[in-house]
């Protein structure tokens, strides 16, 4: 008899639950109808880069810039439509997978957001950029720089860094006429990232007459680089490329001098940071590796002095790129004087914006016009600037810094 | 024949530190018949320890060699508790439950140690201290460094000492009869849950050892370290025959030498342009000295898994694991 009472009490609490269950949406959406009218409107921008993983370091640098962004914005009062703008910062984890990249991609949306800055990996960003482009919703990358990103289509993907055709070709050709190498070994990490930017390095050498050995690989993931490092070894290359982040670079530069291997190592910018220094130790000493872009400490002194008050660090790679991001997602809702990505994208299609990180204006793919690539090596176990290439031609760091200021 | 002999000895290297997580894993199943998915996770935690106790030395002006030690001497005990209360907490309470169980909870602990890890030491990949200076030595035509000398000392020492202890004292005899019937180990008056216990509490000793040798050699910790290290060691032991501890090491030592000489020769031998008339068949792509490689060095990892494979195919039982009774 107990029984019979309870199941027809849980019966009517089911039923009672479910039915609140599909009462509640409405409600909710009268809710963000009523709000903005009586408090001002709230506008979403999401960031996405992986926060847990080898590169978590650099996605927390990334998220840091365009938080910045958000928060000075919100600071600053802005209005939009004469109506005060809470800007939202959604900050999510793509762990530097692509197949968590969409599943976060798919939510930002969901969310609603309005735009969004990242992905921090080119990996990510490609499979990701669809589900935004489908939505509508305008994405700027601060640092995904394979090529194909932008030559997908998407009239709503735009990136403010440069793109590995042509830091892969800056790197390239400064190795080519500063060391003048014979033979090349290329080494990559198979990612959309190190393969991207290792064809473009092999192609450019090759362009100049250097011989390329052919492509080694290992993972994202590999810290034993022992045997393809023995087997280049046999070859006695002049120069190693390696495209890759720093995680696994820094064991690649250790591991071949170990072996007694003399020639120059070169990395592109994710193998670019002082962590090199950490992981390879000596080893690190004398590396090249090239930067999109101008370095942190390059940029715009007032962004900087912001970031180290804010965060009590340094930025480390890109927080100066996801800087200029975020505002320039503002700068064009404001100029459309609407957050409705349908009305601003165009905007943001033809602005033209001095940011943290210089002159920033979007070709009709979506890429940065004019970006300037930055070569950098290790000296004295500190990572530094020495060269500048911007349109084929290449200045040493400190003629670049005279002529800028 | 340099390359060749080089690409032996750092197989020999990765090997012996395969070796000794690998013992970890045998020795466990061999009392129990547990895979004990957390053990790659224990020697992670060792490498960690060691990794901040040395970072908090290295300024100090003790000598390189005295502080690596000072480190691993750390490690040791810390992982030792971590076994303990791993088979403590974790496994005891399902001695008898069915063997699924136990499995899981493995994998559940495994869990809960990388992200406890990741709690105290940072999701970042860590610099280990370099403070060995590493100098290398050639040994007809390939280079030995100091470092790679000293792991695989150190490996054959303790798979030595630990070979000494299961056949030659008291506590290695009672793990041998707790191996072959734990009710009758236990009849005889051998105390089964101490045994168990001490396997488990030998077991991460040697994977702390194992882990600040890892930190060592390639520079860096990091808290998923344990994972693919772990998979590793266990396809060691299972190469070698689980449960049997010579097995173990000699699966840990072929492992390490077939992924050195495979991800070293792959690139070369499955260059379809090295062959006559599969060149021709390609055309331009092999013109002029081109290339086609099917399966870059990338592919060192897969080997691994490969030789597991084909030995669960062709020797279910393992290389050395024909004598299921004497298992330790």
């Amino acid at each position: 008899m107990n029984n019979v009472k309870l199941g027809i009490a849980l019966i009517a609490a089911a039923v009672a639950l479910a039915g609140c269950g599909e009462q509640k949406p409405p409600v909710k959406a009268e809710q963000t109808k009523i709000a903005p009218a009586a408090a001002g409107i709230e506008v979403r921008i999401g960031h996405v880069g992986p926060l847990t993983g080898g590169i978590a370091h650099l996605g927390k640098d990334n998220e840091n810039g365009a938080r910045l962004a958000v928060e000075e914005a919100n600071a600053a009062g802005i209005k939009i439509d004469g109506k005060e703008v809470k800007f939202v910062f959604l900050a999510e984890d793509d762990q530097a997978d692509p197949k968590t990249g969409t599943t976060v991609a798919q939510k930002l949306v969901d969310a609603n957001v309005a735009g969004v800055v990242g992905h921090l990996n080119s990996g990510t960003s490609i499979p990701a950029s669809p589900i935004y482009a489908q939505a509508g919703i305008p994405v700027i990358s601060g640092s995904a720089t394979n090529p194909k990103l932008t030559e997908q289509g998407f009239k709503s993907q735009f990136r403010v860094v440069g793109r590995d055709d042509q830091q892969g070709p800056a790197i390239a050709s400064y190795l080519a006429t500063t060391k003048k190498p014979k033979l090349v070994a290329v080494i990559d990490d198979a990612t959309a990232y190190g393969e991207g930017i290792a064809n473009e390095v092999e192609k450019t050498l090759k362009a100049v007459k250097v011989k390329v050995l052919p492509r080694e690989k290992g993972t994202d993931k590999t810290t034993d680089w022992k045997a393809v490092l023995t087997k280049l070894r046999g070859r006695r290359p002049d120069a190693v490329f390696y495209g890759g982040m720093d995680a696994t670079g820094g064991p690649l530069l250790k591991q071949g001098r170990e072996l007694g291997i003399k020639a120059v190592f070169s990395f592109g910018d994710g193998a670019c940071t002082d962590k090199m220094t950490e992981l390879a130790g000596d080893a690190a000493e004398g590396m090249l590796c090239s930067q999109a872009g101008i370095p942190p400490q390059a940029a715009d002194k007032k962004f900087l002095e912001a970031y180290k008050k804010r965060f009590n660090v340094d930025p480390i790679l890109y927080a100066p790129f996801t800087y200029d991001a975020a505002n320039l997602l503002i700068a064009a809702m404001q100029k459309a004087n609407s957050a409705d990505p349908k009305i601003y994208l165009p905007e943001l299609q033809k602005i033209d914006f001095t940011g943290a990180t210089g002159k920033i204006a979007f070709d009709d793919k979506g890429d940065r016009k004019d970006a300037e690539m930055t070569i950098f090596t290790i000296k004295g176990g500190k990572l530094g600037p020495i060269a500048i290439v911007k349109g084929g031609k290449t200045m040493t760091y400190e003629e670049f810094i005279k002529g800028g200021q | 024949m340099d390359t060749f002999l080089q690409q032996l000895v750092n197989g020999l290297t990765a090997g012996s530190v395969y070796a000794v997580v690998a013992l970890g894993y045998t020795m466990v199943y061999g009392i129990i018949q547990l895979i004990n998915f957390a053990h790659g996770e224990v020697v992670m935690i060792g490498a960690m320890v060691a990794f901040t106790v040395i970072n908090a030395l290295a300024p100090a002006g003790l000598p390189p060699l005295a502080v690596v030690l000072v480190g691993t001497a750390c490690a040791i005990p810390v992982c030792m508790l971590v076994g303990y209360a791993m088979e403590r907490l974790a496994y005891r309470p399902l001695r008898g439950a069915p063997r699924l169980a136990p499995l899981i909870t493995a994998i559940g602990v495994s869990i809960l140690l990388q992200h406890l890890a990741m709690l105290v030491w940072s999701r970042n990949v860590l610099a280990f201290p370099q403070i060995i200076r590493s100098t290398s030595y050639a040994l007809g035509g390939a280079l030995i460094t100091n470092v790679q000398i000293a792991i695989i000392a150190v490996c054959i020492a303790l798979m030595s000492g630990l070979a000494l202890l299961v056949y030659r004292t008291q506590l290695g005899t009672a793990m041998r009869a707790t191996a072959q019937n734990p009710h009758v180990a236990g009849l005889m008056g051998v105390d089964v849950n101490r045994v168990i216990a001490a396997t488990f509490v030998i077991g991460a000793a040697l994977g702390a050892v194992a882990g600040v040798l890892f930190g060592t050699y390639y520079g860096l910790a990091q808290y998923t370290m344990g994972s693919i290290l772990g998979l590793k060691a266990f396809s060691a032991a299972v190469l070698g025959g689980i449960g049997n501890i010579p097995g173990a090491m000699l699966g840990g030592v072929l492992l390490g030498v077939v992924e050195a000489l495979g991800a070293g020769y792959i690139g070369d031998l499955s260059d379809l342009c090295a062959y006559g008339w599969i060149a021709d068949f390609m055309g331009e792509q092999c013109d002029g000295g081109g290339h086609f490689i099917l399966f870059g060095s990338n592919y060192q990892d897969v080997f691994a898994f490969l030789v597991l494979i084909l030995v669960l195919v062709f020797r279910p039982s393992g290389l050395l694991g024909e004598r299921v009774g004497d298992r330790a």
